[in-house]
């Protein structure tokens, strides 16, 4: 995993697993890496992944059986669904907006580009 | 550069027993002074990262708390024994990698069946794992190894002794390009609740996301020993186009582009946190060569 240095690592983490929820490489009520091993895989200090699952644990996405692990909430996908959708509109399409404005891009270019299998050959064209 | 001095709330303060204490040390080579009135708390479960530049006196510190170095003045308390003492004790539970050193003429394995009695919790499974990792050769003599090789065959060694405290002096100078990979991976899975890390480093990008708190040491004292949340959640660096006034800023650094400038974290503001060289620079700066400063 790349980290970047726009925003604290425990945050990016918190990130990362929420992709894995997300994309299903993680199932809902499942197992998950310990705090050791997932700080070896990511290579970082085992107390920046004890304050990622921490923070995950108070907004329900794992959950923490004692003695046992760390598992994913049997309700996790549609928790980090219903969070990232809220991001996705309250702080993306605002963006989004703004800069089709900026450019001039109608709704009708969008649609366009929608049901273009190559947008990114079209755009440069 | 610096105009106002930066303060830190301890809400992601460092968390553990105490495992070493020093108390109002000082200390000096010959008419060098170096230390005075240093006061330093380590505890237990992380690991520490020893920022400070060059003659600070980060091997001198790391000797001191190991018993190689006696204070002049003040106390060091290390697992609640003084090391001056070198009791068998004591010295069971520290393991100490230098940075540059001597190894005798005999192979990696002659070496643990000579040194590994005498850490009680030795782990010779994990030693192995660690060479392996790290891939090393085993039946290679030490004298022969290059630094790095043989840095690494202490490192496993220091590793798998599973003493409560671990002193990494460097440990990342003289490691090939895989190995400092391989390094963050092995310290990250045998660290534990137990132990407790002291890594000086001047590598700061080889330890990045690995060493947490930071213990900085400038002018002879301990000018921030922190968590780098607890800076980070109250600061933030921003860029910006247009030269920022001094009086406003607490710290300002030029870059390509614009100036990064060190502001303090609002309600719901943007911005970057601090990487390890930032909050170096910017603790170093704000000291003004006085106790204090940044806490």
């Amino acid at each position: 995993m790349q980290f970047n240095t726009l925003s604290p690592i425990y945050l990016q983490i918190a990130e990362y697993i929420h992709d894995l929820i997300l994309n299903r490489i993680w199932d809902d009520g499942q197992r998950i890496p310990s705090v050791r091993d997932m700080a070896m895989e990511l290579e970082v200090n085992p107390n920046t992944v004890i304050r990622t699952y921490a923070m995950l644990q108070e907004e329900g996405t794992l959950e923490n059986q004692r003695g046992i692990g760390y598992f994913t909430a049997k309700d996790a996908r549609s928790l980090v669904l219903k969070q990232r959708r809220e991001k996705f509109i309250k702080r993306e399409l605002p963006q989004l907006f703004s800069t089709m404005e900026t450019l001039g891009i109608t709704w009708e270019d969008l649609q366009q580009y929608a049901h273009t299998e190559e947008v990114g050959n079209e755009i440069q064209a | 550069m610096a105009s106002q001095e930066v303060s830190v709330s301890s809400e992601y303060g460092i968390e553990g027993d105490v495992v070493v204490r020093m108390t109002d040390i000082s200390f000096a080579y010959q008419s060098k002074k170096l230390f005075s009135n240093l006061d330093l708390e380590i505890r237990r479960g992380n690991i520490y990262g020893l920022l400070g530049k060059n003659g600070a006196g980060k091997t001198t510190l790391l000797k001191l708390l190991s018993g190689q170095l006696f204070v002049q003045g003040g106390s060091v308390e290390v697992f609640a024994q003084n090391p001056q003492k070198r009791t068998p004790s004591l010295l069971q539970e520290i393991f100490y990698l230098p940075e540059e050193f001597p190894l005798p003429k005999m192979k990696a394995t002659e070496y643990l069946a000579m040194l590994s009695p005498f850490y009680p919790r030795f782990d010779h499974t994990m030693f192995g794992v660690y060479c392996k990792d790290f891939d090393v050769d085993l039946n290679q003599r030490l004298d022969q190894m290059s630094l790095g090789q043989k840095k690494k065959v202490l490192l496993s060694f220091g590793l798998a002794s599973n003493t409560a405290l671990l002193i990494l002096d460097e440990p990342t100078n003289g490691l090939d390009i895989p190995s400092k990979r391989q390094f963050r991976q092995t310290v990250a899975s045998a660290m534990t609740e137990n132990r407790t890390f002291i890594i000086s480093t001047h590598q700061v990008r080889d330890m990045e996301n690995l060493i947490d708190p930071i213990i900085i040491l400038h002018d002879g004292s301990v000018i921030f020993n922190d968590t780098v949340a607890s800076v980070s959640d109250k600061y933030v660096l921003n860029l910006t186009t247009s030269e920022p006034s001094k009086e406003h800023a607490l710290y300002t650094e030029k870059v390509l582009g614009g100036w990064m400038v060190l502001s303090e974290r609002g309600e719901g503001s943007e911005g970057q946190p601090l990487d390890l060289e930032t909050l170096f620079n910017v603790v170093i700066q704000t000291s003004k060569g006085t106790m204090g400063g940044v806490r």
